[in-house]
């Protein structure tokens, strides 16, 4: 399949912008900030760690979830320097722009879950989100951010939530997908605490390197098959935070599933709502279907479009979703998902469901 | 609506229930602390023997981490093949109270001469306790339990179970 | 010890044959494997016994995971009576065949050369207190994975009794099933032109999900869908299908409402990543719908027989579904009632026997 480039997308796009065809609102809930290198993060650090990174050669942690593939970069968005989603410039030419977004969502997938040294953790995911505020929301007011956050001691990071939770630009709080525990455990709850006391969205995102294999069965060989197993991941994270009471606990919690793919989501429910009406007893402080749970709580970004090729059988599938409030538009800059604009959307939405999909439902989610 | 004589007080103590064959169909009747209750033997899910299943109490708490609170030992019902969970009070499942009930019958003491128009019943299972012994062939060969071949007296106790003309298959 | 055989008696009418490819066979008593080891491992057994990982194991549902109906009145376990397993199963529903997956751990075991005797003792008693009695029993020969050489020896051992149907595996397992450690089990199952049958359970060293521990039952059973999925794509992946152009495998007690949109999301994704790969010819979902048999338990339940019937229409594999019961598990299908009403009658037959009788070939 020949590949688009940046170039032949964004003059597709200002085309039809200009003729009206994106006359719309429009938020993407998932573009990327790339931290450059590990000294980009100096200014932002204590010189005790700058002295720590330099001497022992720490070039920063290495994230697999976007490893050198094809997918990590789509052609035409890697700048002159820097990996590609280190640009600012291109950010806005390639995504804001091309788009005409009223705003988009940062999402760094710094892995600092990678790092065990438990005040490192703390210091470089501090690091991060300085840099974040500084270089990316400061420069550009369409932009809005999600905080990361260090992973070995939770209350700790619910320390950084409550430093940072109150900045206008802060919507959510990114937690890669996979983790060393699954976020419905007890051990993750400070977090949760904190993101309802600032009313931040919890954003589980596609990735995450905790050292643990990333599936129940070891160690998989290939790219292709992380990249698709993430879903599993996903789908132990929701359960986890479903059957532990995240949500009974946290009424008011809202929850993202960013970069997940939603194809997986009606047979997955089928499933669990099935077995929880035989299992419940176990987990008494659940009440309603796990299903309902979902549905209220956990919204779901476009990118990948992880559906059958069919368009009909597409929107069939987003109906099975079971509420119209579900989807929320992403293009997840600068990963490839897709080379045709036509290809970001499901063809043949209803022009109200369109409008959820594109702004609504991120609208009323993120509180935009 | 037929009134049939499934058992006499005294073989039904609280804790206790007990299986009969009605009309072609299967109920279980249970004591819980003298009340009685009796519902269709067969789980609207995918038709198990439901009364076979195992009893337990209700668990409460408020949120994760929280004191459990246990009410209403006994009073559950739990299908034996899912283990989707009834309330035998009133045939509703706990899980989905609007959506999902087994059928519930009347059920009363009557006294002796009460029962003489009263209609057979044949007994299939026995279930005392918490024990329970499932039905082999033998069981079904036993005769249907006739008042007739029962001493009636005034001062004995039945247990009589109304059945309505309707069908009787779970909600 | 004496067991009679039984004659089969079974009337089959015509059009309502059901063929049970998931029951599991339990030991009647600790012992119960003595009489089929050596003296050197029946000294290792009573001394040592079974080793396996820990802390990866959850409190089931009930006891022994059976239906509280499925205790014999022997007083023996669920699933290790015959003599009431054929009326509780097989007399009650008609069963013309049932295939046996005795989950009893030769697996899983640490120390791989006990689990390679322990698996040549449990195909070894599965002969002569299941399938010699017993005409309407096929079983799985159990292998221990873990230690392909061994797991080899042991197919070979079996390989000309063909009342084994297929060999067994659990579905987690210490490497992804698509790894090159397990390509020699492929090959002699090929060789012997014998299905591989994955059947939910066990652990293989690892938290039972890719995120970590999880608290609850819940989590092991349904979660097990999981597990399943990052098998069919290490198969998938790895080329197995390619390597191993006539390998059957079966997913067994896994569900299968997933496997549709896995089968999109592989195919979206191998189309962007296909130079990684280059040992694949096909689409992914086009080696899964060639590869693989599924069984029907525990039944997708979408709400509605119009969503099931979409469901079928999605997965494409109506040759390919095979009815279990899980007997004596609680999450037990009963014949009658599984398969949702409006299934076409030759789909439901297909399901109900056909695909079986033709993938097993009784």
């Amino acid at each position: 399949m020949p590949r688009t480039s940046m170039e032949d997308l964004t003059r597709r796009s200002l085309v039809q912008y200009r003729a009206g065809m994106i006359a719309r609102d429009v938020i993407d809930c998932d573009v990327h900030a790339v931290v450059p290198s590990v000294e980009a993060l100096l200014p932002y650090l204590d010189e005790h760690w700058r002295e720590y990174i330099s001497q022992s050669g720490f070039k920063g942690p290495v994230d697999t979830a976007y490893p050198k593939a094809p997918t990590t970069a789509r052609l035409g968005s890697t700048p002159p320097k820097g990996p590609a989603g280190s640009s600012l410039d291109l950010l806005r030419e390639q995504a804001l722009d091309a788009w005409g977004s009223r705003l988009a969502i940062l999402n760094c997938s710094y892995a600092v879950d990678s790092i065990h040294n438990p005040d490192a953790d703390v210091a470089i995911a501090r690091a991060v989100n300085d840099w974040l505020v500084a270089e990316w929301l400061d420069r550009e007011p369409r932009l809005r951010a999600s905080l990361v956050v260090p992973t070995k001691q939770p209350e700790l990071a619910a320390r950084e939530i409550d430093r940072l939770g109150g900045h206008l630009g802060v919507v959510q709080i990114y937690l890669p997908a996979r983790s060393s525990l699954p976020y419905g455990n007890r051990h993750w709850h400070p977090i949760y605490e904190a993101a309802v006391r600032h009313d931040l969205v919890v954003g589980l995102h596609f990735g995450g390197n905790p050292g643990n294999p990333p599936t129940s069965v070891g160690w998989p060989s290939y790219y292709l098959e992380e990249y698709v197993g993430m879903a599993t991941a996903f789908q132990s994270q929701l359960m986890s935070m479903i059957v532990e009471g995240v949500f009974d606990r946290f009424p008011t919690l809202r929850v993202a599933c960013v970069e997940s793919g939603f194809a997986w989501l009606p047979p997955f429910l089928w499933r669990f709502d099935k077995e929880w009406k035989g299992l419940q007893r176990e987990i008494p402080w659940t009440k309603r279907l796990p299903s309902e749970y979902i549905r209220e709580h956990v919204r779901f970004t476009l990118q990948p479009l992880d559906g059958p090729p069919d368009a009909q059988r597409t929107l069939d599938l987003i109906g099975e979703l079971g509420s119209d409030e579900m989807l929320m538009f992403s293009t997840d800059y600068p990963h490839w998902q897709f080379d045709d604009l036509a290809e970001a959307l499901p063809a043949g939405l209803p022009p109200g469901l369109e409008r959820k999909i594109l702004s609504e439902n991120a609208s009323a989610f993120y509180r935009l | 609506m037929a009134r049939y004589v499934v058992a006499s007080v005294d073989e039904l103590p609280p804790g206790t229930r007990k299986i009969v064959d009605v009309a072609g169909r299967q109920i279980g009747v249970f004591n819980i602390d003298g009340e009685l209750f009796a519902l269709l033997n067969r789980c609207p899910h995918q038709g198990g023997p439901l009364c076979e299943g195992r009893l337990a109490g209700q668990i409460e708490v408020a949120a994760p981490g929280e004191a459990f609170r246990y009410t209403r030992a006994g009073e559950i019902l739990r299908c034996p093949w899912h283990s989707w969970e009834y309330d035998i009070r009133t045939g509703q499942s706990w899980f989905n109270p609007a959506r999902v009930r087994v059928r519930a019958y009347e059920v009363d003491v009557a006294a002796g001469d009460a029962v003489e128009n009263a209609s057979p019943a044949t007994q299939v299972t026995a279930i005392t306790g918490s024990g329970v012994r499932t039905a082999g062939i033998s069981d079904l060969r036993k005769g249907p339990y006739v008042a007739e071949t029962y001493p009636v007296s005034i001062e004995d106790r039945y247990v009589v179970v109304e059945i309505g003309s309707a069908s009787a298959r779970g909600a | 010890m004496t067991i009679a055989v039984r004659e089969s008696v079974v009337e089959r009418p015509a059009g309502t044959a059901i063929i049970d490819c998931d029951i599991h066979n339990a030991f009647p008593s600790e012992t119960s494997l003595h009489p089929y080891l050596s003296e050197r491992w029946r000294q290792h057994a009573d001394q040592f016994g079974a080793r396996t990982y820990h802390g990866l194991s959850y409190p089931l549902a009930s006891e022994h995971a059976a239906r509280t109906d499925a205790w014999p009145p022997s007083g023996l376990k669920p699933g290790s009576d015959l003599g009431f397993m054929r009326e509780q199963l097989l007399d009650r529903w008609g069963i013309e065949y049932g295939v046996l997956l005795p989950l009893l751990g030769s697996g899983k075991q640490l120390n791989l050369e006990w689990g390679g005797a322990m698996s040549r003792a449990i195909n070894d008693w599965q002969v002569a207190e299941w399938l010699d009695p017993e005409p309407r029993f096929r079983s799985s020969i159990a292998v221990t994975y873990e230690a392909p050489d061994l797991a080899v020896e042991e197919i070979r051992r079996r390989a000309n009794d063909r009342r084994f149907v297929q060999i067994q595996f659990e579905a987690r397992t210490h490497e992804p099933l698509g790894r090159r450690k397990y390509w020699p089990i492929y090959e002699a199952a090929c060789e012997y032109d014998l299905p591989v049958g994955m059947h939910f359970g066990a652990q293989g060293g690892w938290p039972i999900t890719g995120v970590g521990h999880p608290s609850f039952y819940i989590e092991y059973h349904t979660g097990q869908s999981a597990s399943f999925q990052d098998q069919v794509i290490s198969l998938v992946t790895e080329g197995v299908f390619e390597r191993f152009p006539n390998l059957k495998f079966v997913l067994i007690e896994g569900g299968f409402g997933w496997l549709p949109p896995l089968m999109w999301r592989l195919d979206r994704a191998y189309g962007k990543l296909k130079a990684e790969v280059p040992h694949l010819k096909r689409l992914p979902s086009e080696y899964i719908r060639e590869h693989f048999w599924i069984t029907t338990q525990p039944i997708e339940e979408p709400g509605s027989p119009a969503a099931f019937q979409r469901l079928l229409d999605d997965l494409g594999m109506n040759d390919r579904l095979m009815f279990s019961t899980d007997y004596p598990h609680w999450d037990f299908d009963a014949p009658d009632t599984a398969i949702p009403a409006g299934v076409p009658a030759d789909v439901r037959r297909s399901i109900m026997a056909e695909n079986a009788r033709s993938l097993y070939r009784f």
